[in-house]
């Protein structure tokens, strides 16, 4: 038996329905700081200013905004044809070797606006080739793609283990980490564009590549909903027996698909090394491949949405921090405590006030709400 | 008359805007059989739920045995004596009948005792009401028609006095129809009372007392079965008058066009559904494939059209073969012509999360017509979306609207108006109005006409024997995976019913 699903219009399906979940789990996360002894409206602003309150708050949570964007589009276009590529983290981390060879190649010949294309190009590489084995794996062997992009994450890991202490690292260091890029591997920063607005900023990583994270979600846009690739992954995406009976290759569009989520992902990896820390070292992604699953849930698969939902989770990090240093009861993570929760109610209980909402609209107005057809059980 | 075994009293069920059931009055009287009919969406199977527990009315009064009753789930309704048969079987494949039986309704921790007092009873009803089934048989290994049988001993199981069967006959043989059609007079003899939801018209006209019609959530009416007809019937249910059969001049059949060449196919498991099946069909004509589901039509529309690997096989389109069993391609085969209305047009034919227009270009997405390079034109896709609304009369006539939100018909028109508007050479069609309603099948049927008079070749497999012996200018009956008899549209339905109940066709022969 199912329920009739009343249609919401797009504003309360895109707008309220987000903006609803996000509250209740703010308000359980008010909770938990309320349980450590802390004032939960503190420590709200405090989370809130340290992330917009002043140009140096705005231009971190940019910076992380750019790395989740790239890995939220990286799940969005799997997800638009049926699959969870949950190996965001590792097509990352991977394309962070190429990066770094690339890097280390032409720093010292190259301005950095011919560094980056050569690095994009390296970090998608090696990103869809990493997407392209569990790809290959589930569309000839029916291997699970989300076992399989998993266990490449942990792959992946060891891989760059193997580099970083090995051939990517200066023979006289130490650490786990290539040298320092030079001047020909550095991004630009975009702080500037801030402080047009008259907000001071000592140092902050925000640069060039969050101007890429919005091309690629204007591209992915495009790719989804205008052309016949996209048409063909979504048809795929959602019902394989209807993309068959289209003439679509099953093989062919799981594959382009991991592909370019793979090179997405590997995007990722450009905002942390060429734009912030100058060189390739361990555990670089830290998690942000994981956060792109949340983000593209959030932002309900669809760019716009998911450059708001990046932005979200970069003022949760950036705001976090802050947090953490203000309350010293509040620790990291408590920080982690609040992602959860808001990946709880965005993400997993996407639908939860979705029926509450609809019996308000239909009472309010039951014009403006159009009810799919009632359909008997044998149609 | 007997007393009233359900007294339903303005009844009224809203889903958000739409009124599903409005001031519904039904009285069903006891040791009877009382039929429901009335086109999709027309509100029985909402009304049959809230008398099975599965709804609450927004106001109303439901009267069991003369006593008011409050039906919040279906357990209630099974305290009350009321049993369903639902149009898909809720049984479990690999249990056996037993254990089916007792599912649910277990009385101890331990299933010995449940079983030992279920095959007892069993045996009761076995004799009472003629219903054999061996107990001990496993569901997945019982023919449709037994498992049916199972559904109904499950309800009289639980003490059932009232049995609403949801359309009960669309998976049966004339024959098997025939059975259980016995099978309900028994019990009705013996005192029970009997709801069937139905919309073949023929059916109730066969067995039932009392036959009340819907329309739009309303009761338009209830007859005395011997004092009304299928016509006006039929008119109840649509509001108008309706062709029950189209009418179409002679067919002017001419070259072969289509030539299925010993089409074998084998489902995963590895059985043979399609057993060296050959046939032609020739332009300007329609070939009927009758046939009881399951016999392999399914697997051979699939193997057709390309969706499905045959073991061997070849088609021949205009003379040229294809073959089948390699990596036959659903898009080479419509580049040569062949358009295909797939049977499942909720999971094949269309993505229902698509807008209209989208689906109004699945499998031709690029057609030059269609594409500008890689992107979709899609002005050019909405443009002719909204032509073909126009043509096909598809309502709501919007081409942006989701497809989910169309009902059944339209849904069924969006698929027709694609694939014949390509123009193609041959068309084969999969239960071209299943879940159709009234209005729209008369509509589908002359299209389908249309196309044979235009001198395409058209393939028709249905397993609703009244649409092939109207549609067909030859009829090919298909029984366990073979073809195994042909005749013309004027054989009667026994001779073609025997055909596909796979009663000796040789005998027949001779």
């Amino acid at each position: 038996m199912s329920t009739p699903y009343a249609k919401l219009p797009a504003w309360a399906d895109y707008g309220l329905i987000p903006v609803i979940n996000l509250a209740v789990a703010f308000l359980v996360a008010g909770f938990v700081v309320l349980l450590v002894g802390e004032n939960p409206f503190r420590a709200a602003v405090v989370l809130v200013e340290g992330a917009f309150g002043r140009g140096q708050g705005i231009a971190f949570t940019l910076f992380y905004a750019t790395t989740f964007i790239f890995s939220g589009l990286s799940v969005a276009v799997a997800a638009h044809c049926g699959l969870f590529n949950i190996g965001g983290e590792g097509q990352g981390y991977i394309a962070g070797l190429g990066i770094g060879i690339v890097c280390l190649a032409f720093d010292s010949v190259l301005p950095w606006w011919l560094t980056f294309p050569l690095a994009i190009v390296a970090a998608a590489a090696m990103g869809a080739l990493w997407a392209l084995i569990p790809a290959y794996l589930q569309a000839r062997r029916g291997s699970h793609i989300v076992i399989t992009t998993i266990m490449f994450n942990f792959i992946a890991a060891s891989v760059m283990v193997y580099a970083l202490v090995g051939f990517l690292k200066p023979p006289i260091s130490m650490a786990p980490q290539t040298r320092t890029f030079l001047e020909g591997a550095q991004l630009p920063k975009l702080n500037w564009v801030i402080e047009l607005f008259g907000a001071k900023i000592r140092s902050a990583p925000f640069n060039v590549s969050f101007l890429l994270a919005l091309a690629m979600a204007f591209l992915v846009w495009v790719l989804i909903w205008r052309t016949r690739l996209g048409y063909e992954m979504r048809t795929y995406g959602h019902s394989s027996k209807a993309a068959r009976y289209a003439g679509i290759s099953e093989t062919r569009i799981i594959i382009v698909a991991m592909m370019i989520s793979g090179a997405l992902a590997g995007m990722m990896a450009l905002n942390p090394t060429m734009g912030d820390q100058h060189n390739v070292a361990l555990e670089f992604v830290s998690g942000a491949g994981f956060v792109g699953i949340a983000v593209a849930l959030m932002g309900r698969l669809h760019p716009v949405g998911i450059v708001l939902a990046a932005i979200l989770f970069g003022m949760l990090y950036q705001g976090g921090a802050e947090l953490a240093f203000e309350m010293p009861a509040i620790s990291r993570d408590m920080i982690v405590i609040i992602q959860g929760l808001v990946i709880l109610f965005a993400g997993a209980l996407e639908h939860m006030f979705r029926p509450y909402v609809q019996a308000l609209f239909a009472s309010l107005s039951p014009r403006s709400v159009g009810i799919e057809a009632i359909k008997g059980k044998g149609a | 008359m007997a007393q009233a075994a359900i007294e339903l009293i303005g009844i009224n069920k809203s889903f958000g805007a739409v009124r599903a059931n409005r001031d519904i009055n039904l009285e069903i009287a006891r040791g009877t059989i009382h039929g429901i009919v009335g086109e999709n969406g027309a509100g029985k199977s909402t009304l049959m739920s809230i008398l099975y527990g599965f709804y609450q009315a927004d106001s109303g009064e439901i009267r069991v045995g003369g006593q008011p009753a409050s039906i919040k789930s279906p357990n209630d309704a099974i305290a009350l004596g009321i049993g369903m048969v639902h149009q898909h079987f809720m049984l479990v494949d690999n249990f056996t009948v037993l254990e089916n039986v007792i599912l649910g309704a277990e009385s101890d921790a331990l299933l010995k005792k449940s079983i030992a007092k279920a095959r007892s009873e069993l045996e009761r009803l076995e004799r009472e009401y003629g219903l054999e089934v061996d107990p001990d048989a496993i569901i997945e290994e019982l023919p449709v028609g037994l498992q049916q049988r199972v559904e109904i001993l499950k309800a009289l199981y639980r003490g059932a006095e009232i049995l609403i069967l949801d359309e009960p006959t669309g998976v049966l043989t004339p024959a098997e129809a025939d059975h259980l059609f016995r099978i309900l007079r028994q019990l009705k003899e013996q005192g029970k009372t009997i709801v069937l939801i139905t919309h073949k018209l023929r059916e109730i006209m066969a067995i039932t007392d009392t036959v009340s019609v819907m329309r739009q959530g309303t009761m338009v009416a209830t007859r005395e079965t011997t004092k009304t007809t299928v016509g006006e019937l039929a008119e109840l249910m649509v509001g108008r008058r309706v062709l029950l059969r189209v009418e179409k001049g002679e067919a002017e059949a001419v070259g072969v066009k289509l030539a299925v060449r010993n089409l074998t196919v084998k489902d995963s498991r590895g059985v043979t559904m399609v057993d060296n099946v050959s046939f032609d069909v020739r332009a300007g004509e329609i070939v009927g494939i009758a046939g009881v589901a399951g016999n392999g039509q399914s697997e051979m529309l699939e193997a057709i059209s390309g969706i499905r690997r045959a073991v061997s096989g070849s088609v021949m389109l205009d003379g040229k073969p294809i073959d089948l069993t390699g990596a036959a391609d659903p898009g080479e085969l419509r580049d040569r012509g062949l358009a295909h209305v797939p049977e499942d047009r909720h999971h094949v034919g269309l993505v229902l999360a698509f807008e209209e227009n989208e689906n109004s270009i699945l499998g031709y997405h690029d057609d030059p017509r269609y594409v500008k390079g890689p992107f979709l034109d899609i002005d050019a896709i909405r443009d002719d979306a909204r032509d073909k609304i126009s043509k096909y009369d598809i309502r709501p006539a919007d081409c942006r609207l989701k497809t989910a939100n169309f009902s059944g018909g339209n849904q069924q028109k969006i698929v027709l108006a694609r694939e014949m508007e390509q123009d193609p050479g041959v068309l084969i069609v999969g239960q071209p109005t299943r879940g159709v309603d009234v209005g729209a099948i008369e509509f589908i049927h002359k299209r389908l006409i249309a196309m044979r008079d235009q001198g395409k070749a058209v393939l028709v497999v249905s397993v609703e024997l009244d649409e092939i012996r109207s549609l067909s200018d030859r009829i090919l009956v298909m029984f366990a995976g073979r073809i195994v008899g042909e005749r013309g549209p004027e054989a009667t339905e026994g001779e073609l019913g025997l055909l596909m109940a796979g009663v000796e066709h040789r005998e027949a022969a001779e």
